[in-house]
């Protein structure tokens, strides 16, 4: 089978830095899926991409289908022949649908009775025609965010200038809103020309050649090798931030490092203002001493080479100047604030239509706060700067700086709390009740920052759902499960020895004792309860945890999070051991059993056992009473198992030898209510029935 | 180059790429965009290629001429072309080489910046253009205007001309930029920006202003009743700007703003509705090549 080499290359105005690796992976996963379908082998695939193109580079492609031959099954041998046994109309139909001849068909002999068959070769296509199907693998794309242009229908990334589709040497005919393929492309924006692609395979150096790094993972490596040398010639160090280094790779075709400076004595500005400025605003990489500390200078990547370097230095540090300047005159304008008066003006900023103020969630965190302290276990110092902390944690939002840098609210409170001469533990606090604010962020460190944390994060998912404002598929405005998931992390993270059931429902008190109207509290907390077993549901697979595994210990209402972590990794590893499987059987079965039962009903008398193995696992019964709660509580999950464990051959005995449904109704009942009892006390353990076992 | 060289400068270019030059539209408004040269004129199907100096008060921005970079009112150079032509990247790079900016001796960049106007109910996908790490141009390929779908697309480019030429002239302060030999930027618009700061900050009467927003909301509800749209959308622009006044003087609060943002929007649909209809009833008379218009 003859090879050749395909190339195929969108060019674009500027994309989105953040969606171009995407689209690329997306292009490539396009036309791997395309060849695929169509059973065209190939030797390798490469994608490439810069802001203005996106390209893939298909080596060694089959240049034809293979023939194939493929047999087809039609109607049935008593329809396929009429009477005389010639070929029916039905038979004639069924070979000329097939394109094939009535001597091609014949009668075989199937599972289901005789059918008649035809052999139809089908002939392979060649690829050069199937590849004028990319029109609908590239117009097939989507993207986060699609526009239109122009008077085009077609809703994609950018605007399209230029698609190159070449294989076997040849332009791929097709058109995309107006634009028709060819081997042109296009090189660098202000540094190259149009250029043909004469040879695919040389695709990566025609465009180097016209100022284009296409390959991304090149183009970075230049950028950090730029940047190392930057840091070797000067002394410094420049933290490479992959996120900011991902990003500045898609805003650039031919990246050129180079280094600016800002006056000194906006390093007295927090260091946070300083690297949001940079970072953030300006997509600069900031400079620090070989101890880390921040010098008054910036590392940028220009999209270009290093003619008049200068005018690209001096302009950006223009603008960081006029930035700093402006972030100076707020700092200044807020050290002048006093934080309680600040806090005051909470009262005048509107959280949310129908849930007040912000110092309405204020007044309630404060008062979640004092409760969740208790839960914590905290001390008598940490219960004081929880407090102060609740009561003061929000006013940065009214400061200068947090009002034009959003993403610093907390950081500026600490700093601010710090100069008004709050407490060191205080200060940390304020910052700390925002953590974790992303999903690897680590949660609050001190337990008084943890307490605000999940007070105020409680009260948002508490008053949200009550407002109907719940997170629907994809649709999560308000970055509830977030703010589950950071709960569940922050518990977790201190080992709090509280039920979130019982945070949960602490949090609704206090909401609807604050005037938020809650109508059905019940109804209110079981959907929270189900919301956040999700989250440690996903929390749990994330971890590598079984999923029966996770339903068995989140069968019931949510209790510890740190107890119910232990007992899913202990159950996980258990599930390997020989003896799980005869430990879940008898378990299951008690519960099982034990399943219409009613608790309320159920009353043990001792003076109704008949036989002995009655007695041993009543005895057993009360001694795993004894123990298992407690060792529950200290959560001594190997303790608990064990406990339970030991119930085993009591309970394989008590199977054997007694008919728990007995034909006399007070044994019955007796019988009944031992293993609704002993069924309870499995359970808080977990639902031994989830568990899948494998037929080992 | 000063200021009104540039303003030339960028008028010339433009009219040579078939825009009309059109004047400053003569009611208060925040942005270019307002202009209904720009809003009514980008709905509907016909053609139209427009560029314009637009003035643009932005109360909220008011610094008493204290701030080197922040203004009251400050000038945009608002271009539309629409449909959005294929070049227009391009045109505008070589609008930037006539202001003397070489891109080979800078870095200009196309950085991903989305437009929004809720009151306008008009969004639009584009970027910011960046020189030398400094914002000067929006570019935006609108989307949806007072609410309709754009078709065809109208790509909008706005220049900053203050910061533009801050960049060109090389000066920390705006009101030291020159206007022409002779005047700088601070003789000709010092006054009005400590004068309208003061009276913004210090001096609105906001129970005038409040009623003045009844008032206009009333009147373009019934010009809107006789169809009569650009008389309603000039009262749909006072709206806005009585608002953006009583908003930068701190007479409303953040509840009351969705309410007093969603009232210009139902406006500003009204008008673009209005505007769409009668354009249809009249045949869109400057659509020529009715075939060409439609989808392909």
């Amino acid at each position: 089978m003859s090879k050749a080499p395909f190339l195929l290359e969108i060019g674009l105005e500027e994309m989105p830095a953040r969606f171009v690796t995407g689209a690329m992976q997306q292009l490539q996963e396009r036309v791997e899926e395309f060849l695929q379908q169509e059973q065209l082998g190939y030797e390798s695939i490469e994608a490439y991409s810069t802001p203005r193109r996106l390209a893939v580079i298909v080596k060694g492609l089959d240049t034809k289908q293979a023939d194939v031959v493929e047999e087809a099954r039609g109607p049935s041998k008593e329809i396929a022949l009429d009477e005389d046994g010639e070929w029916s109309k039905a038979a004639i139909g069924f070979s000329k649908g097939k394109g094939a001849s009535l001597d091609d068909l014949e009668i075989k002999e199937t599972e289901n009775g005789e059918y008649v068959f035809v052999r139809v070769e089908k002939k392979g296509k060649d690829t050069a025609v199937l590849l004028q199907q990319m029109q609908d693998v590239i117009t097939s794309m989507t993207f986060p965010k699609n526009m239109r242009w122009g008077h085009y229908s077609l809703r994609f990334v950018r605007p399209i200038h230029w698609i190159a589709a070449i294989f076997a040497d040849s332009v791929i005919p097709f058109e995309i809103t107006d634009v028709k393929t060819s081997r042109q492309s296009y090189g660098h924006r202000f540094l190259g020309t149009a250029v043909e692609i004469t040879d695919v395979e040389a695709y990566r150096e025609t465009l180097l050649q016209e100022h284009v790094l296409a390959h991304p993972e090149e183009r970075k490596k230049a950028i950090v090798q730029q940047i190392n040398m930057i840091e070797e010639e000067q002394g410094w160090q420049v933290p490479m931030d992959d996120e900011l280094l991902e990003e500045v790779n898609n805003l650039v075709e031919y990246p050129t490092a180079l280094f600016g400076q800002y006056e000194e004595s906006f390093l007295e500005l927090p260091k946070d203002v300083l690297i949001t400025s940079m970072k953030e605003h300006q997509r600069y990489f900031p400079v620090e001493d070989k101890n880390g500390t921040l010098l008054p200078y910036f590392v940028t990547v220009r999209n270009g080479d290093h003619e008049h370097l200068e005018n690209v230095q001096k302009g950006n540090e223009k603008v960081l100047t006029a930035r700093l300047q402006d972030a100076m005159f707020f700092y200044q304008e807020d050290l002048k604030l006093n934080i309680d008066e600040t806090t005051n003006k909470l009262d005048h900023i509107v959280y949310h239509e129908e849930l007040g103020s912000v110092g309405d969630k204020v007044r309630r965190i404060q008062t979640l706060a004092k409760s969740y302290a208790d839960a914590f276990q905290a001390d008598e110092k940490e219960q004081e700067v929880a407090q102060r902390t609740a009561a003061i944690a929000k006013f940065d939002l009214v400061t200068y700086m947090v009002d034009e840098f959003s993403e610093l609210q907390g950081r500026m409170g600490e700093v601010y709390a710090l100069k008004a001469g709050e407490a060191e533990e205080v200060a940390i606090a304020i910052n700390e009740h925002y953590m974790p604010r992303s999903a690897g962020d680590t949660p609050a460190q001190s337990r008084a920052g943890a307490i605000v944390s999940v007070a105020d994060k409680m009260d948002t998912i508490v008053t949200s759902f009550s407002i109907g404002l719940k997170p629907t598929g994809s649709q999560d405005p308000y970055a509830l499960r977030r703010q589950a998931a950071g709960i569940v992390q922050t518990l977790l993270f201190h080992e709090v020895p509280a039920d979130l059931g019982d945070l949960v429902s602490e949090a609704i008190q206090i909401a609807k004792t604050n005037g938020i109207e809650i109508a059905d509290a019940a109804n209110l907390q079981e959907e929270i309860e189900e919301f956040f077993r999700m989250r440690i549901k996903n929390q749990l697979l994330d971890t590598g945890i079984r999923y029966d595994v996770i339903d068995s210990i989140l069968a019931k209402k949510i209790k510890r999070v740190d107890v119910l972590q232990a007992a899913a990794q202990f159950l996980n590893e258990k599930a390997n051991d020989p003896a799980f499987k005869r430990t879940v059987e008898a378990l299951s079965r008690v519960t099982n059993i034990a399943k219409n039962t009613a608790l309320e009903e159920a009353v043990i008398s001792r003076d109704l056992f008949e036989q002995n193995e009655e007695i041993v696992l009543y005895e057993s019964y009360l001694q795993v009473q004894a123990e298992l709660p407690a060792a529950m509580k200290r959560s001594d999950i190997a303790s608990a198992y064990l406990t339970l464990e030991q119930l085993v051959p009591v309970i394989d005995n008590y199977f054997e030898e007694i008919m728990v449904m007995s034909d006399n109704e007070a044994l019955k009942n007796n019988r009944l209510a031992l293993m609704a009892h002993l069924s309870v006390l499995i359970q808080s353990f977990a639902d031994f029935r989830k568990l899948v076992l494998t037929s080992t | 180059m000063n200021v009104q060289d540039m303003i030339l400068t960028l008028q010339n270019f433009w009219a040579k790429q078939n825009c009309l030059i059109m004047q400053a539209y003569d009611v208060e408004k925040g942005a270019g965009t307002l202009n209904p040269m720009t809003f009514l004129k980008s709905i509907g199907p016909e053609p139209w290629n427009v560029a314009y100096v637009e003035p643009s008060r932005r109360p909220a921005d008011g610094r008493y001429g204290d701030n080197p970079n922040r203004l009251y009112q400050h000038h945009q150079f608002q271009v539309i072309m629409k449909p959005s032509p294929k070049n227009i990247q391009e045109l505008y790079l070589q609008s930037l080489e006539e202001l003397g900016i070489n891109p080979k001796e800078h870095d200009i960049r196309f950085v991903e910046d989305n437009w929004e106007h809720p009151a306008l109910s008009a969004w639009g996908l584009g970027w910011e253009v960046w020189l030398d790490g400094m914002e000067i141009t929006q570019f935006t390929y609108f989307q949806q205007v007072g609410g309709l779908e754009a078709e065809p697309v109208s790509a909008e480019i706005t220049y900053g001309i203050e910061r533009l030429a801050s960049y060109i002239q090389d000066t920390e302060n705006v009101f030291d930029l020159e206007w022409v030999d002779g005047f700088t930027y601070g003789d000709v618009f010092y006054q009005p920006e400590y004068e309208h700061s003061k009276y913004t900050f210090e001096l609105a009467d906001h129970d005038m202003l409040f009623h003045s927003f009844e008032a206009s909301e009333k009147e373009a509800k019934r010009a809107l009743e006789e169809n009569l749209v650009f008389p309603a959308y000039d009262y749909v622009l006072k709206c806005s700007h009585i608002f953006n006044l009583l908003d930068a003087g701190g007479a409303i609060s953040v509840t009351e703003r969705t309410g007093y943002i969603t009232r210009v929007r139902n406006l500003a649909r009204a008008c673009a509705k209005a505007y769409y209809e009668e354009r249809k009833r009249l045949d869109f008379p400057m659509l020529k090549d009715k075939e060409a218009a439609c989808d392909e």
